[in-house]
Order: structure tokens, then sequence, then C-alpha cells
């Protein structure tokens, strides 16, 4: 399968590569959004950490990735989108941007839905977190 | 040397023509061109003769007489005159009804065999789908263990085409001629590699194909056993009556010259190439499992052919590891590469869990794989591997001595 030059860069220099800590520490950091979508045994997991600032300002997002290439180059795409922009901004984006920019052809779509789910499934930590309730981020994220 | 790049390591899926079975097809072309079945010309003689000359060669090579081996376009077509032309032809009981007969085989063959067999079980045959243990191997006491008064065909692989191991065919061929079964093996990884000899390994029909040893692509063979038992097919070709009647169409003699020449080299170099590709796999094995922490080799420990190797990268995806090392040639059980987004359903069937199925190199070295190549491809492996697992969030989570397999994943 041709990989679109775009999928090439973000595997190769993939941004905002990370994470704030071991699960345990992230977990009691209330500053912390952590998503974790996807299953190992269908061949992708991604993993987003967003820090968020008490204004809901998304300042830093950390990805890590076990999936192809695809999936990598989305969960890289993901972090460099939402970073700096507020919650509500962030949960804006849609798969079908990622699919865009990446040029991702069909059988590769379910990369972007994971990357859109993480970033939704993050937001919902932070508020959940954080005793934050908004009807939308939590039935978007139970969608999938 | 220089290494020349890419690197070409997926000899299980097809190899290159060597150069000396070229230039026998060669003449082929353009003056030897007649058609093997006129019988009134000196072009049509030739080109009988170029025919006679590949049987015997083919024949040599696995040690039938020439009157047993019938030629087709490949294994996929070997398999289906084997396994259709039998069934349909020692049947209990006629088209429409129930209860045909029993035939044996397993879970992990090619698709080339499983689909055949799904076909007959739609027409009324009875099909007993062996799963064996995680090594991959499947035994005579399998076998044994699944036979019933009414069954008519047993079909093995002798090589699993995607880890490698070596099921125990003549262990299995001798049980089915105690039984008065027939018995076919699906042999495309295993003849030209390795020592064949259809009587001593109680043999009744064998499907391998040419561009697996080196010959062209689209020309295969069936050995048919003509003497004890005498075994009949079910043609599923009709028309001109060629090859006995069991595969009618003229016979593509360029590709049949070549296979022919193939099989012969192969029989030459055989023992030289096993000792060569065997240290050459050896290697590869060691240096990965050695250099790289959670590394799992598929299959049986020794029971494996020395050209295909099956390994898994513990929390990295297959085809991510592909495109890291994009110089070498290979394949994967990840279900990324394949069209269904199925892991690899061998990898699945034997247990060894569809993580382990979607983290799986398959590399399959052959006549002109060089052990420069080899050290490339490790240190490329290793290189990718470490870079993979440093984005990988499940590789964390084992670093943290958290079981990956025990937390519970909203499966997508």
């Amino acid at each position: 399968m041709a990989y679109s030059e775009k999928v090439i860069d973000h595997y190769q220099h993939p941004r905002n590569v990370g994470s704030f800590g071991t699960s345990k520490d992230v977990a009691a950091r209330r500053d912390i959004g952590v998503g974790i979508v996807g299953a190992p045994e269908c061949g992708d997991v991604m993993q987003l950490q967003l820090r968020i600032s008490e204004e809901g300002i998304i300042e830093e997002a950390k990805f890590k990735c076990f999936g192809c290439g695809s999936a990598i180059a989305s969960s890289s795409l993901a972090t460099e989108w939402i970073k700096g922009k507020s919650i509500e901004e962030a949960l804006t984006i849609r798969n079908t941007q990622i699919v865009e920019e990446l040029s991702l052809p069909p059988v590769k779509i379910h990369c972007s839905v994971l990357a859109e789910d993480s970033i939704r499934s993050a937001i919902a930590d932070f508020q959940k977190k954080n005793g934050i309730v908004t009807a939308t981020a939590e039935t978007n994220a139970a969608a999938h | 040397m220089a290494l020349k790049l890419p690197i070409y390591m997926d000899n299980a899926a097809t190899t290159r023509t060597d150069p000396r079975v070229v230039e026998a097809m060669l003449p082929y072309f353009t003056e030897k061109f007649g058609n093997a079945a006129s019988r009134n010309h000196v072009f049509g003689w030739d080109a009988e003769d170029g025919i006679e000359i590949a049987r015997e060669q083919a024949a040599s090579l696995i040690g039938a007489s020439s009157k047993e081996v019938i030629w087709t376009s490949g294994s996929t077509e070997s398999n289906n005159l084997a396994i259709k032309g039998a069934a349909r032809m020692y049947a209990k009981s006629p088209e429409g009804t129930k209860n045909r007969g029993h035939i044996i085989t397993c879970v992990i063959e090619h698709k080339a065999v499983l689909d055949p067999c799904k076909r007959l079980e739609r027409e009324g045959f009875d099909i007993t789908w062996i799963t064996p243990a995680p090594d991959g191997i499947v035994t005579r006491q399998m076998i044994a263990d699944a036979i019933r008064s009414d069954t008519i065909l047993v079909s093995i692989m002798w090589v699993n085409n995607e880890i490698g191991t070596i099921n125990e065919v003549p262990e299995i061929g001798k049980l089915c001629h105690e039984k008065g079964i027939i018995f076919h093996t699906d042999a495309t990884q295993w003849v030209g590699k390795m020592p064949t000899d259809v009587e001593r390994d109680c043999i009744d029909l064998m499907s391998w194909s040419s561009h697996k040893i080196y010959g062209p692509k689209g020309v295969g063979a069936l050995f048919v056993r003509r003497r004890s038992p005498r075994v009949r097919l079910e043609a599923l070709i009709d028309g001109g009556g060629h090859e006995r009647g069991m595969r009618s169409g003229t016979l593509n003699v360029t590709g049949i010259v070549g296979f022919g020449k193939a099989c012969e080299l192969c029989k030459e170099g055989m023992d030289a190439d096993r000792e060569r590709l065997f240290s050459l796999k050896q290697k590869l094995e060691r240096e990965l499992s050695s250099r790289l922490e959670v590394v799992q080799v598929n299959g049986h420990a020794d029971r494996r052919v020395p050209h295909i190797c099956n390994i898994s990268f513990g929390y990295v995806e297959g085809e991510s590891l592909l495109m890291g090392i994009k110089d070498i040639a290979c394949s994967s059980g990840s279900a990324c590469t394949s069209a269904s987004l199925e892991p690899s359903y061998v990898l699945k069937n034997l247990g060894i869990g569809d993580e382990l199925a979607h983290s799986s190199l398959r590399l399959s070295i052959g006549r002109w794989t060089t052990e420069a190549e080899i050290d490339y491809a490790i240190q490329a492996i290793e290189k990718s591997v470490e870079h993979l697992r440093t984005l990988s969030p499940l590789w964390d989570l084992f670093k943290e001595g958290i079981d990956v397999s025990k937390i519970e994943w909203q499966a997508h």
C-alpha cells in the first residue's frame, strides 16, 4: 500500500510523542485528561494525554500509538491540531478532516475515527476529574 | 560487495526465476513454439519432447514416475483438482444427496485447500477441521482420532506457508494407506526445498508450484498415484482430454519447460541450499531474539523448514514495522496488511493471541539471500522495533508491570 507523503512524514517524525508520567501518575492529576481508545487485539490502541488549563485551554498534548502508519500519523496530527485550542474548539475536530489532510484511503478511515475518539475520550476524562458535566462531550464519547 | 536495496525476503510468496530456468525456456517461445498436442509435425514433437523432459525432471524430484505428474496452472488449481476431483470420484452417494463422505483437513491450511473443502461441505460432504496445538504441528494422532468409517480423503499440508512448521506427513500417509483412505498433501513450501519421496512418504496426491521453487509463475503440478492405490479424479476442466483426461487445455509449454528445469536445479542444489538457508535463518532468529525483549518465534521450535521465519515483536504493530523496514520486502500477519482487516487466521487459530498476530513478521529467505542481507535485516528490524516501542502505549504499560491482556479494552 502506498502512503501519502504526510503519513510518511508523521510516521518518521511523529509530533508530541510521550506522556505526562506513568498511568498511575496521570490518573492522580486533575489537570490532565487521558484518552485510551482501541484494543490490542484489533491492532490499534491510541493514547492521548492533554494538559488543560483552568480556563479550559489545551496547553499540551502528548500521544502514544500502537497501530499502523496511518494510525500513528492520525494521532500525531491530532496532537498538532488541538494544542492551544479550547476544549470547545477541540471537540469540533472531525475524523473527516484528518482523512482529508492525510489522504487516507477508505480502509484506513477507522484510524481517523480512533483519533477523533481519543480527543473526546481525553476531554471527557478531564471533565470527569473536575466535576464538569457537559452533555455534548459525554454523549459523543459514548456514541462509538 | 555493496548491499543492493531493496532486499527480497518474501520467498514464501514467490521466488525470483533462476536465470538458468529462463534460458531453458527461451527457445520454446520463438523456435519450438508448437502445440504439444500437434501430433503430425516437428513443431508439435519438439514441444512434446520439452514437456516430457520436464515431466521426468518433476517426477525425479519427488520420486514418482513421470506418468504420475499432471500439469496445472499452480498449486491452487492442483489443490482444487485433488480435493474436489477425489471427493466427487469417491463420493458415497450421488450429487444432491447428503452424507456423501467424510474429509479431514486442518484450519491452518492455505485458502486453496480450505475453500474447496467448504464448497464440498455445501455439496453434501462432511468435513472435520482439525485445530493443531499452538506449536502448529498436525500429528498422525490428530488424524487417527478424526478418521471415521466413511472417511474418503485426508488433506494436510506438508509445511505451513505462514509459520513454516512441518506436519507429520509421512506418518499420516502411512496411516491413510493402512486405512485405505486417499491422502493429499499441499507440498508447495516443501517440494524443491526438502527431500521428497512419494513412495516412502505414502502420498497419493501432492500439489506443488513452479514459482515457489525459482521457476516461472502460472505453472504447477499434481502428483496422482497410479499404483497401489490407483487414484482416479473427476476433472474440473473438460475439453480436449489432455493430461490423461484430468486437465484439459493446451499445455503451457514454456512454463512447463521452465518448471522442469527449476525442479532439476532444486534437486542438484538441495542439500547445499538447505544447509545455507538453515544457518541464515538460525542467525536471524537468534540475533533478533537476543537483541530485543518480548520476541516470540512462532511455530514449533525445531520442526520448521529452513526458509520461513515468523516472528512476533510484542507491543509493536506489524504494518507499522513493515513501514519502518521499507527496504526489506517481507510480509506481516497484521490485519492492516490484509484487505479484510482481519489478522492472520493461521496465527489466530493457533491461539497465540490476536495481539501477537498483529505484531508478526514473516521473513522468507531463498537461493539468493546473502549473509550481508541477513545482517542488514537484523539491524533494520531492531532499530524499527525500538523506535515503535517508544511510541507504543502498550510498551509503557508492559514496562510499568501492567498485564495488557487483563485490561478491559473498549473494542472498536
